[in-house]
């Protein structure tokens, strides 16, 4: 207990108090170069911890991973490719490509345009700040617990016993002769299943950004265009739409990324069981249970290989739009 | 800095100089298992004589992935002090890379041989060395059932495989539902499935064949052991026999599945499960009575030919951290007096001899401890002796034969892949 306060302590006042001695201690060497030198060296110097923070919690260890993948299980044995080679070819992996494919495209789709809508719909009533608070709720609510959630409400009882699962429950009433279905299980819902839980959790975040963006825009634009008899849809389509469109792909980015690399939903509630593994799920389970380091890693590369292309696209729009400015 | 040093260097002092003058010892040890719920109260009652005679504190914490998270631990040096561990294959993995902490110097070795079966002492030891011990045993391979709904229905306790499944018929021909199965584990689950294919396999084809494919000496394609899952397949996949059909086989969880057995009218007749079910049954259910309200029978012979054995289980304990604390846990754990407290409390059999029959609470645990003792053939759960990835892939290959029975040879190739290079690590 001790211990921790003492750690808490050296953290809280210990690593500022380093900081400002670094820059005492580099502004107090500079001055004895003369200032030629010290123009070039200065920003280097005031960079330098950032960069080896940097190097040390994000380039060693993705030069590492890069390296382990080309290993074998226990790292001893240099096995090339091979590693890469059972990530495309075994059936398990094809199945967890084919999900996170899935998850890109409906994930994205359904979180953006649901941001999008409850963006321009909230917009419009006085109790906005209210609906956005309850929309934007489940994001405060951890992933693992959302999927624990979840499970309660696609929980499946055989026909004849009392369901307890709030989905299947509430179809009985409405539906006269519905039969239970096991959301998890059954292979035609299971992916969907998963992918809603993790649209339930990422809209709010989607309309809240959306949200800040539609505020954004300019009031004369949007009377204008009424002046000119756009109809409400004409202006959301034509108005709202192309304004936002820097904001939608800055969302669409996030989840996108979230997509590729969603975990924590489909580990609590199926574990990647009847078809619904996904990439990331299969790399914790050869790093885990399997202990293979090798294959593991070269997931992680696979993934990291992945968003490349969403980051590199991301940051030209980013330039691009300051090019403009 | 100097006083901070001072402080630190006294502190180390004092943790070392303490246990030898006092008779408390104080301090905390952590401990990793897998269980919750109940088991878990039961664990803790069990702690709890030995946390007020030492005033040790035990930290215990549960996962169902308990493989994971003990990996993830180890790796980032800060693995608990003493652990549950999966099994004795995954045992003599850590005991190998030298992980765990040799017991010759914590236990008193020679009382303990007079303590624990043999078998016991050898799964739990790897080069000739123990690093493990088992502080509760399970008997496998039980089928529960609910006598007076049984009885009424006309059905009499079959005692071969072919009357299991003559009564299994005939419960299904009433337009009623034989068996309740619920494999949903979790990170684990498919368990319950393979506790099934073991018992099968063990008395169809016999022990000398069951050791064959626990050491890979078989492989997963060959006949008999593609025959011990159709077997269970005969069951868990025909949609007449299953409480909710393969969805709710898939999707129910283990510990609830028996539950239906006991509504009114029953929705179920038989549950294949080993004898710590009963505690999760009068958890349910405090006013059913053992033996009367539910009561369970041996797993059929299935092949006269080959030798009568039963299925046991157990829970492995290991130490990771040599503390004067975890030494006293383990020391503590390995007694009857401890021992004897989660046998009370019901849902546990004791691997230690000297926890009399006297101890269990009733008829039906007596009856399972009193099996197991007797039995001349014991074997250990197959899929806990198999390497992690091997058992992992058959927890996983049980859930998609269930769901798609017609992809059994795939399955087993599968499974087969994975063992070829699991074995040779």
């Amino acid at each position: 207990m001790s211990g921790t306060v003492l750690t808490a302590l050296l953290v809280v006042v210990g690593i500022p108090a380093l900081q400002v001695g670094y820059a005492i201690l580099i502004e107090t060497l500079l001055r004895l170069l003369p200032p030629q030198q010290q123009w070039r060296l200065r920003p280097w110097l005031w960079l330098a911890p950032a960069l080896l923070l940097l190097v040390t919690f994000l380039i060693y260890p993705a030069v590492n991973t890069l390296a382990l993948s080309l290993l074998g299980p226990d790292s001893r044995v240099f096995v090339g490719v091979r590693n890469y080679v059972a990530a495309f070819t075994s059936p398990e992996m094809l199945i967890a490509f084919r999900n996170n494919l899935l998850w890109l495209v409906l994930f994205t789709t359904l979180t953006v345009v649901f941001g999008l809508l409850l963006a321009v719909l909230t917009d419009r009533v006085r109790y906005e700040a209210l609906a956005k608070s309850v929309l934007f709720l489940p994001m405060a609510i951890s992933f693992v617990a959302s999927g624990v959630i979840w499970k309660f409400v696609y929980e499946f009882r055989p026909l004849g016993l009392p369901q307890i699962g709030l989905l299947n429950a509430t179809l009985m009433r409405l539906i006269p002769d519905f039969q239970p279905i096991a959301w998890l299980v059954h292979p035609l819902f299971n992916n969907a299943a998963l992918i809603m839980v993790a649209v339930w959790v990422w809209t709010g975040f989607c309309l809240v950004i959306l949200s800040a963006g539609l505020k954004g825009i300019p009031a004369e634009i949007l009377e204008a265009a009424r002046v000119d008899g756009a109809t409400e849809w004409q202006l959301f389509r034509y108005v709202i739409v192309p304004s936002l469109a820097p904001t939608i792909t800055v969302v669409a980015t996030t989840m996108v990324i979230y997509a590729l690399k969603a975990f924590d939903v489909v580990y609590v509630m199926t574990n990647g069981n009847f078809n619904t593994e996904v990439i990331a799920n299969r790399m914790y389970k050869e790093m885990f249970n399997v202990r293979d380091f090798g294959q593991a890693s070269a997931l992680a590369v696979i993934l990291f290989a992945a968003t490349v292309p969403v980051m590199v696209a991301n940051i030209r729009r980013f330039r691009q739009q300051e090019a403009l400015r | 800095m100097r006083s901070i040093r001072l402080l630190m260097v006294s502190l180390l002092l004092l943790a070392l100089v303490a246990p030898a003058g006092a008779q408390k010892i104080g301090g905390t040890v952590r401990v990793l298992a897998v269980w919750g719920g109940s088991e878990r109260e039961s664990f803790l009652a069990m702690v709890k004589p030995f946390e007020d005679q030492t005033g040790i504190k035990v930290e215990y914490e549960g996962t169902r992935d308990l493989n994971a998270v003990l990996t993830t631990r180890l790796q980032a040096g800060n693995p608990p002090d003493v652990a549950g561990l999966p099994g004795p294959g995954q045992m003599a993995e850590f005991a190998r890379q030298g992980k765990l902490v040799p017991l010759r110097d914590v236990l008193e070795v020679n009382a303990l041989a007079q303590d624990y079966a043999a078998s016991w002492i050898n799964l739990g030891s790897t080069d000739g060395r123990l690093y493990g011990i088992f502080i509760k045993a399970a008997l496998k391979g039980l089928i529960w059932y609910n006598p007076k709904a049984f009885a009424r229905a006309g059905h009499t306790v079959p005692l071969t495989w072919d009357g299991l499944l003559a009564v299994t018929d005939r419960i299904a021909r009433t337009g009623a539902t034989p068996w309740c199965i619920g494999l949903e584990s979790g990170a684990a689950s498919g368990w319950p499935a393979t506790d099934w294919i073991e018992d099968i396999l063990l008395r169809s084809a016999g022990p000398a064949v069951y050791d064959r494919w626990v050491r890979h000496e078989i492989p997963w394609t060959h006949p008999a052991v593609r025959n011990a899952w159709e077997t269970f397949g005969k069951i868990a996949t025909n949609p007449r026999y299953v409480l909710g059909g393969r969805q709710g086989v898939l999707s129910i969880n283990f510990g609830e599945s028996p539950f239906p057995m006991f509504s009114s009218p029953p929705r179920c007749y038989l549950h294949h499960q080993a004898t710590f079910i009963q505690d999760f049954i009068q958890k349910q259910f405090p006013n059913l009575k053992p033996v009367e309200d539910f009561n369970f029978f041996e797993f059929p012979p299935i092949n006269p030919n080959v030798a009568k054995a039963v299925v046991a289980a157990g829970d492995l304990f290991g130490m990771f951290r040599d503390t004067p604390q975890a030494r006293a846990l383990m020391r503590w754990l390995v007694t009857p007096e401890a021992q004897a407290i989660w046998v009370q409390r019901g849902g546990s059999l004791s691997p230690n001899r000297r926890v009399s029959l006297d101890a269990y609470p009733d008829e039906l645990s007596r009856g399972a401890a009193g099996i197991l003792t007797s039995a001349e053939v014991v074997r250990f759960d197959g899929s806990d002796l198999m390497p992690e990835a091997v058992n992992n892939a058959f927890w996983k290959g049980t859930l998609d034969y269930v769901q798609n029975a017609g992809q059994l040879s795939a399955i087993l190739r599968r499974i087969e892949r994975i063992a070829v290079t699991a074995y040779r690590r």
